[in-house]
């Protein structure tokens, strides 16, 4: 093992939200987004406190490898975005992987398809991928990043077969009308063969409060959707054959 | 001694013979004749028309209580003796299983035995006006139980009394924690019992009589007197249980009638149940195969039964409501387990006691205890889930744990302290405060809150700042003078209870050698931790007044804090468990008792919280406990499974009186749809007990909730939350344990 550091900004134990069973999940420092509802903005800048090995946090995971089994639960990598710092994912899915404890990625898929995030996706057994918007320039507006890298990332893993979830936000006036939830499925379609599951997230605002703490203006203006919106596009990824969670 | 009842008898028809049709052994009848279940919840029966009926006239009467001032109606004249009253009804024509504990439904009754002044008080706190002959009685010519333990009482135990160091000592009520096996009664019948009481009592014929011989020769007698006095009640009813059940429902009532009988004979803290769900379940068997019992009927009668057991009540003192909060009698049910011999002995009934929780809604009573084994058919355990997440009504206690300590026939007494059924009892000590011990240590004694000297020949710390070798070796011998001083007041407190208030109706539906525990238990737990924490890993700088007594403390850097699952400080935790066990159990009890110790507050973290002062952890004077082992609320930062495993660490071998966890999640939290929740809550109570955590109270309930029925009590007569060790109606808490309540961490993520 390398002696690699990941600046890390918490973990969490006992986590039902971040994949399947109870998980143990690592929230990684540092994001290429800005998203204009991320509820971690904390989570974006870089910071020396939290840093630490692979090793050390995999010392600390062990202690609940019985939440996992019993469970199915296992670690997330999240943050932030964790493929920022692939070194240190790709040294700690080795470990838990020798172990045998399930791993999954909660990323933007904004990344560069390197050898080591390669490696890393090779020893992920889920990846959850947040598709933000798939208009290039919606996308632009929502997270000040294109989606070009995004797509390609899922491309990537349609062509190693990787098991993957695919995350929505679901944000009023930018992915709630009819036109995008339809072009999303169809948009899908081509990856039918690794989607596990489709995740709806309805837009909340508890993550307000964290941007008035770090002196960030939330410039998003937007209400939550509301309960039928989110059913029906529930609906119709269920009348398309998916598991929706 | 031979069995005088006839084997061919109807009553046990069908029975599979063993040792226990010579010999009372309920637990060789269990083994002999029980049908574990592996199956699903679909084959339960929902409520009969005649059962919602029923329990809406229970609702209805519970509503005028609530409005009343929590006291529907009492009888002030009638001392209350297991055939003290006429036979009483909710709905004569139409209830399966009787008897109340009074002429009337929510009747509270007096117990004047175990003091006068618990009977005046109450008359006070209620607006009752106290029946001179009763108050003549006990006051002139009847010692009570506490008028015995204050004449015998030293002024140093008076001291920590009042200072609040030791505090909810069972001086002035029944002391509880004592589960008679109320089973005896429907399988053997009355009569058979008597005959083992007298025989059990000849034994003793040809002793010396010596003080120990006497003592117990009076208690069978006293006893005896019991049974006969149970036969008596009965028939009021209309009912001879001289002899065993023949039935289902005979099992049921007759079972009742003895845990009736208990609990008109006593006012105790807990007055357990014990383990009857799967000893019922045999009758229910023989029933269904025999073709008298349908499903629907089986489900009818236990509902009516829980039905009276949620009924049982007290007359006591706003200041025991302090202490134990929401009218709580922990009528403690214990459920499920598995068998020495590894069958599980889960069965239809398991699910049909707990089923009540769905049919008749949550409720707080009977204290529904869960014995979880890993092994326990998952059916089973996916049921128990769901019933947590719809009702929060449920504690769970480790199976895999305590069984190879206590064997397959013991229940949970109270909240979290296990038993075997019959053969032991427990000597209850409420707990002692070992973060005012701790501020003791730093003061030489004198009291952070009075200024008054309670622990005499001590020495106070006078350095700048705290140093962690210091404060160990003082707190060392301040554990060592509150023990003496604590034991001192409990054998004291145990000697005046078994010679004025003894419990001849529990102790009859016992084996005449049974063993005794004496039930020690400590409070402040997590914030005594904490500071020691703070102590070795922060610096902890004193602010002392004019007397130089520390009132105050400044902390200088962060520390490792209880509930994280950090072996720094949670090996203070584990130390401090043991340390105070060795203290206790070098120390002579009444009457040979084996010391234990539990670490349990039930909602009495609020009180003991008033009565300390501020301390070293940085936790405010007069701001609550932590209740029971739980982490202070919001210190478990690294999120539910840590906050779990901390608690896990702490050694049951030095605590056999139970540890109890009190864990509050978010419905959200658990998952995201309903098999999610499910299996997510199966697999961490699973992990959990791996981990050898001991007792886990479950609530799945939003904050927001609470916070509303807070304020709109109207809309939530049944919202029920599981405090330290047992449940309560929300509503019924005293607003600051409302707030308590609320305050705590409920383990949350978005």
């Amino acid at each position: 093992m390398t002696e690699i550091l990941g600046y890390i900004h918490s973990v969490l134990t006992g986590a039902t939200l971040d994949g399947p069973g109870v998980r143990y999940v690592i929230f990684m420092q540092m994001c290429p987004f800005r998203c204009l509802y991320c509820h971690n903005p904390d989570t974006w800048f870089k910071n020396q406190l939290g840093a630490r090995t692979a090793e050390s946090v995999y010392q600390d995971i062990l202690k609940y490898k019985d939440f996992f089994n019993f469970t199915g639960g296992g670690v997330t990598l999240s943050g932030g975005e964790p493929l920022v710092q692939p070194k240190f994912a790709l040294d700690l899915f080795k470990m838990l992987k020798e172990v045998n404890i399930h791993t999954c990625l909660d990323t933007c898929g904004y990344v560069e398809l390197s050898d080591d995030v390669k490696g890393v996706l090779d020893l992920c057994d889920l990846v959850m991928l947040d598709i933000k918007h798939l208009d290039f320039d919606m996308h632009l507006k929502l997270t000040g990043k294109d989606n070009k890298r995004v797509l390609e990332f899922l491309d990537y893993l349609y062509s190693i077969n990787k098991k993957t979830r695919i995350r929505q936000v679901l944000v009023p006036t930018f992915t709630t009308d009819e036109d995008y939830i339809g072009k999303l499925i169809l948009f899908l379609d081509n990856y039918r063969g690794i989607i596990e599951k489709i995740e709806l997230l309805p837009y909340h605002k508890m993550g307000v409060e964290k941007w008035e703490k770090l002196g960030l203006k939330y410039k998003l203006d937007v209400s939550e959707p509301a309960r039928e919106v989110v059913s029906e596009i529930k609906n119709k990824f269920i009348k398309n054959g998916y598991d929706v969670i | 001694m031979e069995c005088t009842l006839d084997k061919t008898l109807p009553c046990w028809q069908g029975f599979k013979g063993g040792a226990w049709t010579d010999t009372i052994d309920v637990v060789d009848f269990i083994q002999n004749n029980y049908t574990p279940y592996l199956g699903d919840d679909c084959f339960l029966a929902e409520p009969t028309q005649r059962t919602l009926n029923i329990w809406s006239q229970v609702k209805e009467l519970m509503k005028k209580e609530h409005e009343n001032n929590g006291l529907l109606d009492a009888d002030v004249s009638t001392p209350s003796q297991i055939d003290a009253y006429a036979a009483g009804y909710i709905d004569k024509e139409n209830e399966l299983i009787v008897g109340l504990q009074t002429d009337a439904p929510l009747k509270r009754a007096i117990m004047p035995w175990g003091g006068h002044r618990m009977v005046e008080a109450s008359c006070q706190a209620y607006g009752l006006k106290e029946d001179e002959k009763v108050k003549e009685i006990f006051t002139k010519y009847r010692k009570t139980h506490n008028e015995g333990v204050f004449q015998a009482y030293t002024p140093e135990i008076r001291a920590c009394r009042k200072s609040g160091i030791i505090t909810g000592l069972p001086d002035a009520y029944g002391r509880g924690r004592i589960i008679g096996d109320y089973r005896r009664v429907a399988l053997y019948g009355i009569d058979r019992l008597i005959e083992e009481k007298q025989a059990e009592k000849s034994s003793s014929d040809r002793l010396n009589m010596t003080s120990d011989i006497i003592r117990e020769r009076e208690e069978l007698s006293e006893q005896i007197l019991a049974l006969e006095a149970m036969k008596t009640m009965a028939l009021t009813y209309g009912y001879d249980i001289s002899k065993p059940a023949n039935n289902f429902r005979e099992a049921v009532q007759w079972t009742y009638f003895g845990y009736l009988a208990a609990i008109k004979d006593q006012n105790g803290a807990a007055m357990s149940l014990g383990r009857v769900s799967t000893f019922l379940d045999i009758y229910s068997e023989r029933d269904i195969k025999n073709g008298t019992l349908s499903e629907q009927e089986a489900q009818e009668i236990m509902d009516d039964f829980i039905i009276k057991l949620r009924m049982v009540r007290f007359l006591r003192t706003p200041e025991y409501n302090e202490l134990f909060s929401g009218d709580p009698v922990w009528v403690t049910e214990s459920i499920g387990g598995m068998g020495d011999d590894g069958r599980t002995l889960v069965t239809k009934n398991s699910f049909r006691m707990l089923h009540t929780l769905t049919n008749l809604g949550p409720a707080p009573e009977p204290n529904m205890t869960v014995l979880w084994s890993v092994n326990l058919p998952d059916n089973f355990k996916k049921f128990c889930s769901k019933l947590s997440i719809n009702t929060s009504s449920i504690q769970y206690e480790n199976d895999d744990l305590m069984r190879p300590m206590f064997g397959d026939d013991y229940g949970i007494a109270c909240c979290v302290s296990p038993m075997i059924i019959g053969k032991e009892m427990q000597f209850f000590g409420a707990r002692a405060n070992l973060a005012k011990a701790l501020l003791y240590a730093i003061n030489g004694g004198v009291d952070e809150k009075s200024f008054a000297k309670v622990a005499q020949g001590f020495e106070p710390i006078t350095s700048e700042y705290l140093n962690y070798d210091e404060v160990i070796e003082k707190f060392d011998s301040m554990m060592d003078w509150l023990a003496s001083t604590y034991v001192n007041a409990l054998n004291i407190i145990h000697y005046m209870h078994d010679k004025y208030y003894y419990e001849k109706a529990q102790m009859a539906l016992m084996d005449q050698n049974v063993v005794r525990k004496l039930g020690c238990g400590i409070a402040g737990f997590s914030v005594t931790v904490d500071s020691l924490s703070a102590i070795k890993y922060a610096k902890v700088r004193p602010v002392r007044n004019e007397q130089g007594i520390a009132v105050d403390f400044e902390i200088e850097g962060d520390f490792p804090k209880f509930g994280n699952n950090d072996d720094r400080v949670d090996e203070i935790a584990t130390k401090l468990v043991e340390k105070f066990m060795n203290k206790i159990e070098k120390l002579p009890t009444y009457r040979n008792a084996i010391a234990t110790q539990s670490i349990l507050t039930i909602t009495s973290n609020v009180v003991y919280g008033k009565k300390t002062g501020n301390t070293p952890d940085g936790r405010k004077a007069n701001v609550p406990f932590a209740p029971g082992a739980n982490p202070l609320h919001g210190r478990d930062e690294c999120g539910a499974l840590a906050s779990l495993c901390s608690v896990a660490k702490l050694p049951f071998k030095h605590a056999k009186d139970g540890i109890s966890n009190t864990f509050s999640i978010i419905p959200n939290s658990l998952g995201k749809t309903q098999d999610e929740k499910i299996n997510n809550l199966k697999g961490m109570l699973d992990g959990y007990m791996s981990n050898m955590g001991q007792h886990i109270n479950v609530n799945v309930l939003d904050r927001e909730t609470l916070i509303d029925a807070m304020d709109h009590p109207e809309n939530y007569p049944q919202l029920t939350i599981r405090v330290s060790g047992y449940a309560v109606n929300f509503i019924k808490l005293t607003r600051a344990q409302q707030e308590d309540v609320i305050s705590r961490t409920f383990h949350s993520r978005f």
